[in-house]
């Protein structure tokens, strides 16, 4: 039990690049345990998949054909059935959407400690330590999990995407999945928020969150926008609220945006916001907090009230 | 039909705090109905008021200070809460995901709901995952990052959701009930707590159990994880910051933009 075992996910035809993030992951894992790394594939092209996924330091790709696409029910069956196969000491699955689905019922049904969105980990001893963030990432916290074998899910973006290939096995895997247990039905997938503006095409966007407090203020950004001649976007929080559309929402569950200039205002910057808009050339970020998380990312900043900045910085344009 | 809604009370933290060991100091929290639950508190309240639930039951594990949390759940327009703690849970930096689903399951189990609403993931530990663990252990069915529920499914038996997945894009999904929805925030818009509502929670039940009513002992919520250090992110900033007061900042911010040809139209 030093093997380590990592679950590519997939969609609408192609593997997301967290796929390729958990086999880096999962190699550095293999590496401190002196085990084999294992990397499985269940539903879809599952041919094609196998290819992509002999990756440098991969040694066995495990193929399981069964749909087209993710299913939650057929997901968690699988991965127990291969769990139980491979034995490993470290079952790893993506954070992602479908993570979530499927991750923590897995963690269950085979009696494991299961530490969730880490964004770092090691092995001291037996002892697997996980870096996790809390309170909407203020902190960052250590965890050491005391357990023989550990199930792991990690967060997008935090380990580097791996293409080198390799020569790693591939092995169609016969699971015994029981249809009976499978009680949900994926229906379809839609696009969200089409509308009539493309904020990814946009060249200049000004960008608003939470620290704008009221819907009324809004219309100070709008006016900021207007004179910049730039679009308006937004955080979650904004959309949540109903006050901008979905179609104007930056980040992991919006839209991604690269334009020349993003000006981020009363933005913290969480993780899921950055995955949206950290490819855009220049970022200004406006805010009061000097440690909001924006400020990692950002190329200026502005650590003050955008009450009274984006005033002024009208004033200026007009 | 009977719905139960997973609540949690999490801690706010200030701009400026300071840690003590694994936990943030007391002075700078602040604590508050965890968001996601917020969300799927307006969710249930809602199947209330569309004459589809007979009764919403708001369950917590947490100290009797969260009860304070837990009043707005009744405040909102669930009929009555369950709070679960021990001294089993006390001191704990950290509750991992098998103890509370260990907990929950019993509460599920007496209460015995048709549908279960949790928040996506609580503000504070961030696990994302006690509704998923819950749903599989109790043998319901389940659906994770829900942002629609259509209410006239739940009536027929099967809970047609959304779920959001990344880049804009949602899964239509149909799962049979008895079932675990977790709920993405967006989903709807929760209500203010009115004043009539608040006086109401008053006089609402909040039954406090331990683990030894739920025929449990402090074994079942032994914990494998173990909060080992806290700290503040290292900042990797390495950007310029224009200073002097927001005219000031302003106008630097200016230059640098016509520099770089915004708004010269």
């Amino acid at each position: 039990m030093t093997d380590v075992l990592a679950i590519a996910d997939h969609r609408r035809g192609e593997l997301r690049d967290i796929s390729f993030e958990l086999v880096t992951a999962g190699r550095e894992l293999a590496a401190e345990t002196g085990g084999d790394l294992h990397v499985a594939v269940i539903s879809g092209d599952t041919e094609r998949f196998g290819e992509q996924l002999q990756l440098d330091g991969v040694d066995t790709v495990h193929t399981v054909e069964d749909g087209e696409e993710f299913n939650h029910d057929v997901y968690a069956q699988v991965v127990t059935q291969l769990f139980d196969a491979v034995e490993p000491q470290f079952l790893l699955m993506p954070n992602s959407v479908n993570g979530l689905d499927y991750a923590p019922a897995v963690a269950n049904r085979l009696g494991l400690a299961y530490v969730s969105d880490v964004v770092d980990i090691g092995v001291d001893g037996s002892t697997l330590t996980a870096t996790r963030e809390m309170y909407g990432g203020k902190v960052e916290t250590t965890t050491a999990v005391e357990a023989d074998q550990v199930a792991v899910s990690i967060r997008g973006a935090e380990w580097p995407v791996t293409d080198d290939t390799g020569d790693a096995d591939i092995e169609a895997f016969e699971a015994d999945v029981d249809e009976s247990a499978v009680r949900s039905t994926v229906t379809g997938f839609e696009e969200v928020g089409g509308g009539d503006v493309d904020i990814s095409e946009a060249d200049v966007l000004v960008s608003i969150g939470r620290g704008i407090e009221e819907e009324e203020n809004l219309d100070l950004v709008r006016d900021l926008a207007d004179a910049l001649d730039a679009t308006l976007s937004s955080s979650r929080p904004i959309v949540d609220a109903g006050w901008l559309p979905k179609n104007r929402q930056v980040g992991q569950s919006g839209k991604v945006v690269t334009p020349d200039v993003y000006i981020a205002i009363g933005i913290s910057g969480a993780v899921q916001h950055v995955a949206g808009m950290k490819g855009s050339d220049t970022i200004v970020a406006i805010n009061t907090d000097p440690n909001a998380p924006i400020y990692d990312i950002a190329d200026y900043g502005i650590v003050d009230d955008l009450f009274d900045v984006v005033p002024a910085l009208i004033e200026e344009f007009e | 039909m009977k719905v139960l809604v997973t609540v949690k009370e999490v801690a706010a933290v200030e701009d400026e705090f300071q840690i003590a060991g694994t936990s943030i100091d007391e002075t700078y929290l602040e604590y508050d109905l965890n968001e996601w639950d917020d969300y799927a508190v307006e969710e249930a309240v809602q199947l209330q008021e569309a004459g589809i639930a007979d009764e919403v039951v708001a369950v917590t594990i947490g100290p009797e200070r969260a009860e304070e949390t837990i009043r707005m759940a009744l405040a909102k327009g669930a009929d009555r809460a369950v709070r679960v703690w021990d001294d089993a849970l006390e001191g704990a930096d950290l509750l991992d995901v098998g103890a509370k689903t260990a907990i929950l399951e019993k509460v599920v189990e007496e209460e015995d709901p048709d549908l279960v609403l949790s928040g996506v993931q609580a503000d504070d530990d961030g696990f994302g995952a006690t509704g998923v663990s819950l749903a599989d252990a109790l043998g319901f069915e389940w659906a994770a990052v829900v942002n629609h529920l259509d209410q006239d499914s739940v009536e027929s038996g099967t809970a047609s959701v959304r779920r959001e997945l990344e880049g804009g894009v949602e899964e239509l999904t149909d799962v049979e009930l008895p079932a675990v929805l977790t709920i993405q925030t967006g989903i709807n818009e929760p209500r203010y707590a009115s004043l009539r509502g608040i006086r109401q929670a008053q006089r609402k039940e909040i039954a406090p159990k331990t683990l030894g009513d739920l025929g449990l002992d402090a074994a079942a919520v032994e914990n494998e994880l173990t909060l080992t250090d806290m700290y503040e992110p290292e900042t990797e900033s390495d950007a310029t910051y224009f200073e002097g007061g927001p005219e000031e900042e302003a106008a630097q911010l200016a230059d640098l933009l016509r520099e770089k040809g915004v708004g010269a139209q």
